[in-house]
């Protein structure tokens, strides 16, 4: 610990939970006129928060990640703004990038199993985060790694730093590119879909372990499973066609969820204390592919709410005073709302 | 772990023969000195196109004389170094070129490739013979002029096996992973990408080693190579041809010298490809860099017959001793 001489101490640093880390307005990907893959994405994390980006597949979700840590292809062009800790994400140079990430940003990839180098020990590979960011001396590094494994509960870590990704287990292989992804002590860790690939019980601990390690970082989570957004958000972002259509602190998007395409999704969940009745309800129709979106509501289509106002598009507008907003003409279980709909379904023939 | 026992062709020890035939080569050419009964160099006029086993004026020739009297068992020894210097310089300069610009090429694309690419492929269109005879009227004949003619041709090679693991490799996981902790492209490419091309280039090496030698060999034969009176296998060849009718040992000794020593590389580069090279026969490998289970054929175990059968996998066992120190043993940690 003590031998650690560039990363900042994050036990002697004082908790600074709570300061906006990462500001994103209106991030769009482009690739080429009317291909918005990302059309408008707004989300804010504060340090030691998880914000979970929620949609199906096809939404956005991935290259919103990928954006927020430049690692997207060169065909896609990035406008709007993202600000992580006074630096402006969006329009840096490769070189640029390069200071960031690991540093400031750092990215938890799906398939651990890929994502490691087959021929270098787990250790190295960790090691290898700390020699490019600056952290001098072999035995330095070789201690924080080791550290820095126990603290992602791999068991006997100055052992196991030595093994190769293939002597490892999927749970462990992911535990490892968590210790990756944390040995520059970033602001902002990117997490897509880092516990697919795991099953059930696995995915579980290195949820839960990812929420411990993540103390002094906001956390992107990017899934698709409910389950696990339920289990490691403190808030959530419901994306939809590239665009936001809600988010709001995790109790009151799931409890209470605003948007139809939201209540949708949580309808198909199926609940392990209901009883089976019946088929689980499904959101009829697919995404709009790119390229192929309508003006107005991208849910429209999809949406058994929707109405002549849905031709225009619905902005992400603030719906209850514990943050929460949704992007519908027509929210659901709110007070106003709830008024506002009943008249205008009375309204219309 | 019974499956570990050696079987047949197919076993680990297949390359054994031919490694100890390479080794032999490399250490009569390293001794040659010692042990030549003779100068190679001396003629002895009393003696020429003497058969094997005469001995003229107490002088033992086992293998024969020249036309001028010298020692072909000699000449042989010292024609070995010739054969194996050349093919290994060759062989060293050509790879090391051909993979620095392979990778570049693949690592930039863009018009770094296509210029690499393009000339990699004018190269691989002149004829061998006459860029030899080029090079040598432009900067006359000698053993350094042979190896630059060669690498000269034999680069290419290198460079196109390197650019296609290059390309391939900068798309995978890790290296992605790699960028995403913010190294630079230098970083990657020395520890990420070249330890995935070596072991390719190595594979070529191996079987390029062969084809040098024959390739050297011919070079001395047409009088580009290796000027007299030093020996080698080539010119011992071109000086025979002559003799051929009267004197056959003077063609037949450095012939079979040439072809034990290529039949024993290209052997022993066959048993390295398929120790190294992932595309191919996975099923014989008995190191596989992706680890056990991941393609190729099930595990002995998992399969019906168990691990007797002729063809079976030497181990798949991550524990197996292979030999390749990328894949330490260990055992498997499950979570």
């Amino acid at each position: 610990m003590a031998a650690v001489t560039t990363a900042p101490d994050t036990a002697a640093a004082p908790a600074r939970t709570g300061d906006t880390v990462l500001d994103v307005r209106d991030l769009r990907v482009s690739f080429g006129p009317g291909l918005d893959a990302v059309d408008g994405l707004t989300l804010t994390a504060r340090r030691g928060e998880t914000v979970a980006v929620v949609g199906e597949s096809g939404c956005g979700k991935t290259l919103s990640a990928l954006a927020l840590s430049g690692l997207l292809p060169e065909s896609a062009t990035v406008t709007g703004s993202a600000v992580l800790d006074g630096d402006q994400l969006v329009g840096r140079s490769e070189r640029q990038w390069r200071a960031l990430r690991g540093a400031k940003v750092s990215m938890i990839f799906q398939d651990a199993a890929t994502a490691l180098n087959p021929l270098m020990s787990v250790g190295a590979q960790i090691e290898e985060v700390m020699a490019i960011h600056g952290t001098h001396g072999r035995a330095a590094r070789r201690a924080r790694a080791v550290e820095l494994l126990t603290s992602v509960g791999v068991p006997d870590a100055a052992v196991r730093a030595r093994s190769h990704p293939h002597q490892l287990s999927g749970g462990m292989r992911q535990r490892v590119m968590i210790a990756i992804a944390l040995a520059g002590s970033p602001d902002l860790v990117v997490a897509d879909e880092p516990t697919t690939a795991l099953d059930v019980t696995v995915q579980a601990q290195v949820l839960a372990l990812l929420r411990e390690s993540t103390r002094d970082a906001a956390v992107i989570f990017i899934t698709h499973d409910m389950g696990v957004v339920a289990e490691i958000a403190d808030r959530v972002v419901v994306m939809y066609a590239g665009s936001v259509v809600e988010s709001g602190p995790l109790d009151e998007v799931l409890e209470r969820p605003h948007h139809p395409y939201t209540a949708a999704l949580l309808a198909s969940v199926p609940d392990p204390d209901a009883p089976l009745a019946g088929e689980l309800p499904t959101i009829p129709g697919r995404v709009p592919p790119l390229g192929e979106r309508a003006e107005g509501c991208p849910f429209r289509d999809r949406c058994p709410k929707a109405r002549e106002k849905c031709g225009q598009r619905p902005p992400l507008a603030a719906i209850t005073p514990g943050g929460s907003a949704a992007a519908c003409w027509y929210p659901e279980n709110t007070a106003a709302a709830e008024d506002g709909r009943t008249a205008d379904e009375e309204g219309t023939p | 772990m019974s499956g570990q026992k050696v079987t047949g062709r197919t076993g680990r020890r297949r390359g054994l023969i031919p490694a100890v035939v390479v080794v032999l080569y490399v250490l009569v050419a390293l001794c040659a000195p010692l042990i030549s009964p003779f100068d190679p160099n001396h003629a002895d006029l009393v003696a020429r196109l003497s058969g094997p086993f005469t001995t003229v004026h107490g002088h033992f020739h086992l293998l024969g004389t020249d036309a001028l009297g010298r020692d072909v068992l000699s000449r042989a020894f010292y024609g070995s170094r010739v054969s194996i210097a050349v093919a290994a310089a060759t062989v060293v300069v050509s790879g090391a070129f051909g993979v620095l610009v392979g990778v570049l090429a693949g690592w930039y694309r863009g018009w770094v490739g296509v210029v690499v690419m393009r000339v990699a492929d004018i190269a691989l269109s002149v004829p061998f013979f006459l860029l030899a005879i080029l090079v040598v009227a432009v900067l006359g004949p000698s053993l350094a002029n042979v190896v630059i003619c060669l690498a000269l041709v034999r680069w290419p090679r290198y460079t196109r096996i390197a650019y296609a693991s290059v390309l391939e490799t900068r798309e995978r996981g890790f290296v992605r992973g790699a960028v995403a902790v913010g190294a630079p492209g230098r970083w990657i490419v020395t520890r990420h990408v070249l330890p995935e091309v070596l072991p390719l280039a190595v594979v070529v090496a191996t079987l390029e080693l062969g084809l040098m030698v024959v390739f050297e060999a011919s070079l001395s034969f047409i009088g580009l190579g290796v000027q007299p009176p030093t020996a080698s296998w080539g010119s011992m060849l071109s000086d025979g041809q002559n003799y051929v009718a009267s004197a056959w040992w003077l063609v037949t000794f450095p012939g079979l010298a040439l072809f034990g020593l290529v039949l024993a590389v290209n052997l022993l580069g066959d048993t390295v490809r398929d120790r190294l090279d992932p595309t191919r026969s996975v099923s014989r490998k008995p190191f596989r860099r992706r680890g056990p289970g991941r393609g190729g054929r099930a595990p002995g175990w998992l399969r019906p017959g168990g691990t007797t059968g002729p063809t079976a996998p030497t181990s798949t066992a991550p524990t197996s001793t292979a030999p390749i120190p990328t894949a330490p043993s260990g055992t498997s940690q499950e979570a």
